[in-house]
């Protein structure tokens, strides 16, 4: 029986890894990059989109050619599949948003070796149909890219006052004695931020408590 | 030599892997829960980083870098391949974890025991890749330099590993809000030890 593209099941596959799956706070996947790149909103949302490419395509390709690849060398298959597509997503920010391109430095070629990436190849494309993959892919990118956007909100509206570059906190704030908190901008508050959203989100969701 | 020093601290304190670029932070939170396993690996790391990063140094200023082909001949200087680097690390760095893992099995059994599953994970650790990229956008002069700058790297991440892991195992008894116990705690944990190590920032020797 061939079932409908989207099928419950199948969205099932693309709002899980929002929130009680999601890739960061839940499967501890990809922590390296979400931490760095999230000062301020526009090269995290840069960075979102860029993993989201990568893992659903990476996760299409690889299901799709799951059966020929031998077990033994299926590690270096995937890294290769994936590198290509990294190194097309790196030149297409070269080309078209250079500044942002610069300030994510290594963080872009480091999108290789993200454990989001290589975990939802292991764990799912290698055994689940293309298009199911492709799903998955997509729905752990954006679980990935609302944690990023949700931390790098909070860093750069206290750290500098910004959204997306653009000044928020209006000028008499600061006239009154008001400063932003230089504290958020540096990385360990990256760290905390996130522990914190993992507090939050734990206290909601009862189930995800570490039990040891 | 003084210069050579100066990277050795610097990628140990000042630049560390994990406080100030949160490099190999998934295996860094997934393997900190006994001191022992996290010693284990962060010998792994650091010994993989000494041998893949002037390896890749040597492929960056040989090969791919916009005129170092000009060995074969003046024609070939024009030729830049250095949109192929990420590809040629992680080939690179692939095939060496694959070698030392042969080398460390016929050769030490007991650390081969040791290291069990973390040393085929580390070709996947961003620790590996991060630092033969950090290598190629500064720019070390010499093999010396980037060699010194991978044992740096490498023991600063052992160092964190380590202290991590003890802190952990210290605080299993300790009376934490349910929700927050296990990875979140380690978040904030994580994120007071780099507070801590920002002091060392501006130390030049």
């Amino acid at each position: 029986m061939k079932e409908p593209l989207f099928s419950s099941r199948n969205i099932k596959l693309l709002s899980g890894p929002l929130n009680l799956n999601n890739p960061i706070t839940v499967q501890i996947l990809g922590i390296c990059s979400a931490l760095a790149v999230t000062v301020q909103m526009k090269p995290a949302l840069v960075m979102a989109l860029s993993v989201t490419v990568v893992t659903a395509f990476s996760n299409l390709i690889i299901s799709s050619i799951r059966n020929t690849i031998p077990q033994r060398i299926r590690i270096i298959v995937q890294l290769v599949v994936v590198a290509t597509l990294v190194i097309i997503v790196d030149q297409i920010l070269k080309a078209f948003v250079y500044d942002v391109s610069k300030k994510l430095s290594v963080f872009v070629g480091l999108i290789i070796t993200n454990c989001i990436v290589m975990g939802r190849l292991e764990a799912f494309a290698m055994a689940e149909k293309p298009w199911r993959s492709f799903l998955d892919g997509l729905g752990n990118g954006a679980g990935y890219g609302l944690i990023l956007v949700a931390v790098s909100f909070l860093r750069e509206f206290f750290g500098s006052g910004k959204i997306f570059g653009m000044q928020v906190v209006p000028r008499i704030m600061y006239e009154n004695g008001y400063q932003d908190n230089g504290l958020m901008i540096l990385p360990p508050m990256a760290l905390i931020t996130i522990g914190i959203i993992i507090w939050i989100q734990r206290s909601i969701n009862r189930d995800l408590i570490d039990k040891s | 030599m003084e210069n050579l020093l100066n990277i050795f601290v610097k990628s140990i304190f000042i630049e560390n892997m994990i406080f100030a670029f949160f490099l190999g932070m998934c295996s860094f939170l997934a393997v900190s829960k006994s001191v022992k396993t996290a010693v284990g690996l962060g010998i792994a790391v650091t010994f993989v980083l000494i041998i893949t990063v002037p390896v890749n140094w040597l492929l960056e200023n040989y090969l791919l870098k916009p005129g170092a082909l000009v060995w074969l001949g003046p024609e070939m200087a024009k030729i830049d391949l250095s949109y192929l680097s990420f590809i040629m690390f992680i080939a690179v760095i692939a095939a060496i974890v694959q070698l030392v893992e042969m080398v460390v099995e016929k050769f030490s059994p007991s650390l081969y025991n040791a290291l069990g599953i973390f040393l085929p994970l580390i070709a996947v650790n961003c620790a590996i890749l991060g630092a033969s990229l950090f290598m190629q956008e500064r720019d070390y002069h010499s093999i010396t330099e980037a060699t010194v700058f991978a044992a740096g790297s490498g023991l600063g991440w052992f160092l964190a590993i380590a202290s991590m892991a003890a802190i952990r195992e210290k605080i299993t008894y300790s009376n934490i809000p349910a929700p927050l116990r296990g990875l979140g705690i380690s978040f904030i944990l994580t994120g007071l030890m780099a507070i801590a190590f920002m002091s060392f920032m501006g130390i030049t020797i």
